[in-house]
């Protein structure tokens, strides 16, 4: 029984000198620390990934944090429409503090290989291999003879501007035919579309094909596409946009509200794109240099335009994602047989590499890097490029220990 | 822990007002109210808590109350980006008691916390003895896992906060309705008690809620568990504990059962799930110094669907550990036994013990916070606090973590 206080009331102790002097000094140190210097640093914005476009106006604040609520905080339960198969009980769970995803929660998509026949494998459970389950329901097995791939969750940050950049000018940075010779072609991911999405404006088509841009084949048009997606597949909810559950294959009444999705939308939207840190350091801009003279920059393009946007500080601005959006042949190594749309196998996006500095601050102090998280530094994520990036590999390793040295900082730096 | 209605909110608040005004009324016609002290004789463990609380007696009328108040305002920042100040009327508990025969007594305990947003009863149990080693205990009652669950009136401590461990790991004020034995012994300095339950349980939504976390917690939210057991499974709690007048006091206890809803109408809907929670809990004071030492240490094992995601984790641990040091205890302006005393609390708590199957790294979910505290007593049965809490949180990832620093100040009162 913690009756301390009484219990002292009737030992009639005498203190001890010593102990009262440190108790005064324990009572002066507390008091004399004024309330504010008691409270945790404030951690600098170049630090964090996530946070808000500057610049928002109020309503637009007052929807980001209503989409920040639902993509961090909203976990689903059974109550809610988790599952029954799922991969994760929330957004957050795949995009801690908005950043890469953690091998513990990979997931693997499978059943398709080719452009052309499509997924052998949807009467399987395909394309998304649905691993955990409610209790009492069996999840899925991965079938034996399907070609499959492991993805890991890519950062959210900055992703309104990659939306808002116009077709036209990622047309104008594709290659297909490697018309310049550097052995670095890069094509826009012309693809399908679902009905429910609103084309961008100045959008183009090719035989009823668009630029879709989302997604680590680039296979979803827009943040609508991938976040109605990422709902229905990661998680086992409906939505007027993809009614269809994964468990049953049939139609659903929607377990998430419309309003819900566009709300996480703008957020993704809205998010702000990471800032730089030690920018203007010596070795940070020779890596820079080094990074456009060794071809990086040939698919990592340093800097886009959006077009016109609804949201006014996304309007028709310069921005530094260090991405092409376009779709590159790396190589025998990092094709896992699995595609998607009309990506082939071998084909990856780039990926942008902003924020790629603090990843590691939201995958547990590791690097887990490429689709799959096979990658654990910078380094090993170079060395695994090949196809297109093979030249631009090989400059590389034929740099001095100091370049490459010189190279990753400035990569930390972004 | 939403166990009324907004209806019945309102005849419960309604028939207290009444009650209380009786009871007013009679203090004035009848003999003067009588202040029952707490007991602080040496005999008293923790499991002798819910009955050993400062009552307000009425004459020779068998009944008895109390309460206590808790009222603070808290200032917060988190990662340096302040939530300002608050101000929250957490708590407000009422208990009555009487003495049916000389050997039933009955007592409950209701529980209003941050206004009349959560009630709950938190204790209503009739108790018959038939020996000191042998009691009943029937109705709703706090099980006795660990000690801080049934030793949690504010009054008795220095922290506003409760112990992270008890109220986030284990779910205190954890109660339920069910029934069993105790009983208790002394032979020269030495006590031994024990006390034996079968309760109503857990639920599935221990590895099912919005908090993304194995969370004993979440079956509070289940309106019907003092009505009927969701898994049909009574659950066990059982404590040993020991003391010595001179060393202090030791508990042991465990709580298990099935929590899950495994078979509806005779048909199996899942396979059979338990849960082990295992508890050590001390207390001593050191009696040079007059220092009070108080902690609790808790295990918690859950089974958990393998092919269920690992953010629910099948581990957990946790404990608390208070050291409270009077240092002034004399008159204070009119208050003849007022004290004064620094504390200092840790708190550690991981929802999620053990390593990601994928890559053999820990998986975080964990946190630890210090509190030191000054506490002024006017009497024994009041406490003005100003704690400082900083805490640091990690994620299930352990990436770095979330630092939150808060200065509390508040009152906690018997009345
Ligand atoms: C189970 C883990 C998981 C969950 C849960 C999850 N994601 Fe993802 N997310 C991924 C993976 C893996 C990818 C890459 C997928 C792909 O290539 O199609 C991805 C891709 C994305 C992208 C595309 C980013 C880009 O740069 O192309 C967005 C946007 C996104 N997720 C948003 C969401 C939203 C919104 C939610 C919640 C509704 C969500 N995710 C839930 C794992 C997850
Ligand atoms: C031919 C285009 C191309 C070139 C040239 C290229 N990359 Fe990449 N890079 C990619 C693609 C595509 C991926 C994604 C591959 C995957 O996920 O499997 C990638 C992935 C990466 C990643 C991992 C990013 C992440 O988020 O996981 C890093 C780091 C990177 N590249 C750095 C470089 C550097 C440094 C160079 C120059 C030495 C370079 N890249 C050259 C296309 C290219």
């Amino acid at each position: 029984m913690p009756n301390h206080f009484i219990r002292f009331a009737e030992t009639n102790l005498v203190m001890k000198k010593k102990v009262k002097g440190l108790c005064g000094i324990f009572l002066f140190v507390l008091f004399s620390i004024a309330c504010e210097k008691t409270m945790p640093i404030l951690i600098e914005e170049n630090e964090l990934l996530d946070g808000p476009i500057e610049g928002l106006s109020t309503e637009e604040q007052v929807q980001f944090l209503k989409g920040d609520e639902f993509f961090n905080d909203d976990i689903f339960t059974i109550e809610k429409g988790l599952g029954p198969i799922f991969n994760a009980v929330s957004c957050a769970s795949c995009h801690a503090g908005d950043g890469k995803g953690h091998p513990f929660i990979r997931f693997t998509r499978f059943g398709q290989s080719d452009t052309i026949s499509g997924n052998q494998f949807l009467n399987f459970g395909g394309p998304q291999l649905q691993n955990r389950a409610i209790p009492g329901y069996e999840p899925e097995q991965l079938p034996a003879n399907a070609a499959f791939t492991n993805l890991l969750a890519p950062a959210v940050t900055g992703l309104g501007f990659l939306d808002a950049v116009s077709d036209a000018d990622v047309i104008a940075l594709a290659d297909p035919n490697d018309a310049d010779g550097d052995g670095i072609s890069g094509r826009p991911h012309w693809n399908y579309i679902p009905n429910y999405v609103q084309l961008r404006p100045n959008s183009i088509s090719q035989n009823g094909q668009y630029i879709t841009r989302f997604g680590k084949k680039g296979a979803a048009y827009d943040l609508l596409h991938q976040t109605s997606g990422a709902y229905n597949q990661d998680m086992g909810i409906t939505s007027l946009f993809e009614p269809i559950d994964t468990y049953s294959g049939l139609e659903f009444d929607p377990e998430v509200a419309s309003q819900t999705v566009h709300d996480v939308v703008f957020y993704l939207k809205t998010l702000k794109a990471p800032l730089r840190r030690d920018e203007g350091a010596p070795d940070v801009m020779a890596g820079e240099q080094l990074f456009s003279q060794i071809k990086c920059a040939s698919c990592h393009t340093p800097t886009l335009q959006t077009g016109f946007s609804s949201i006014d500080v996304l309007s028709y601005k310069e921005f530094y994602p260090f991405t092409d959006l376009l779709l590159h042949d790396m190589g025998s190594g990092l094709d896992d047989g699995y595609t998607e749309g009309k990506a082939l196998s071998s084909e990856w996006k780039t990926p942008a590499l902003w924020g790629l500095g603090l990843s590691k601050d939201a995958q547990g102090g590791n690097y887990f890097l490429l689709h799959d998280g096979r990658a654990t530094s910078i380094e090993d994520a170079i060395l695994f490029h090949g196809g297109e990036a093979e030249q631009s590999k090989i400059n590389y390793t034929l740099l001095s220990d100091i370049q490459k040295g010189q190279l990753i900082k400035f990569l930390e730096s972004l | 822990m939403k166990i009324f209605s907004y209806y019945e909110h309102k005849i419960i608040l309604l028939s207290l007002i009444f009650f209380v005004g009786l009871n007013l009324q009679a203090q004035k016609l009848d003999s003067p109210i009588l202040r029952t002290a707490k007991d602080t004789s040496r005999e008293k463990m923790s499991m002798d808590a819910v009955y050993n609380r400062p009552f307000l007696k009425m004459g020779n009328s068998p009944l008895a109350v109390g309460g206590y108040l808790e009222a603070n305002s808290l200032y917060t920042s988190e990662n340096g980006i302040s939530e300002g100040l608050s101000f929250e009327a957490r708590l407000f508990t009422i208990f009555m008691s009487a003495s049916i025969t000389k050997r039933i007594k009955f007592l409950s305990e209701l529980e209003f916390e941050n206004g009349t947003k959560e009630i709950a009863i938190e204790f209503a149990a009739m108790d018959v003895s038939f020996h000191p080693m042998l009691n009943f205990r029937g109705g709703v009652m706090m099980n006795p896992i660990g000690a801080f669950n049934q030793n949690h009136d504010g009054p008795i401590w220095e922290f506003v906060e409760r112990p992270t461990m008890a109220n986030q790991l284990l779910p205190a004020t954890w109660s339920n309705a069910g029934f069993g034995l105790y009983g208790k012994t002394n032979k020269g300095n030495w006590i031994i008690g024990y006390e034996a339950y079968l309760t109503n349980g857990f639920d599935n939504s221990i590895i099912d809620n919005e908090e993304g976390k194995t969370f004993l917690l979440a079956t509070k939210d289940n309106p019907d568990r003092f009505a009927s057991n969701n898994s049909g499974n009574p659950l066990l709690t059982g404590k040993i504990a020991i003391k010595n007048r001179n060393v202090g006091e030791l508990g042991l206890s465990y709580m298990g059962g099935i929590y899950n809803n495994f078979e509806d109408g005779g048909l199996t809907l899942d396979n059979k799930r338990r849960l082990h929670v295992f508890a050590l809990d001390f207390n001593t004071t050191i009696n040079t110094m007059g220092t009070y030492i108080v902690g609790e240490y808790t295990f918690i094992m859950v089974d958990v669907p393998l092919t269920y995601t690992q953010q629910y984790g099948n581990k957990q641990q946790g404990f608390f550990i208070d050291l409270v040091q009077p240092i002034i205890r004399r008159k204070i302006l009119d208050w003849e036994k007022a004290s004064l005393n620094i504390a200092a609390r840790l708190d550690y708590v991981d929802w999620n013990l053990g390593t990601f199957k994928e890559t053999n790294t820990n998986i975080g979910d964990d946190l630890w916070a210090i509190t030191p505290s000054i506490g002024f007593r006017p009497s024994s049965q009041t406490v003005f606090r100003l704690n400082y809490r900083y805490q640091w949180q990690k994620d299930i990832l352990s990436n770095p973590p979330t630092r939150t620093a808060a200065w509390l100040f508040g009152f906690s009162t018997y009345f």
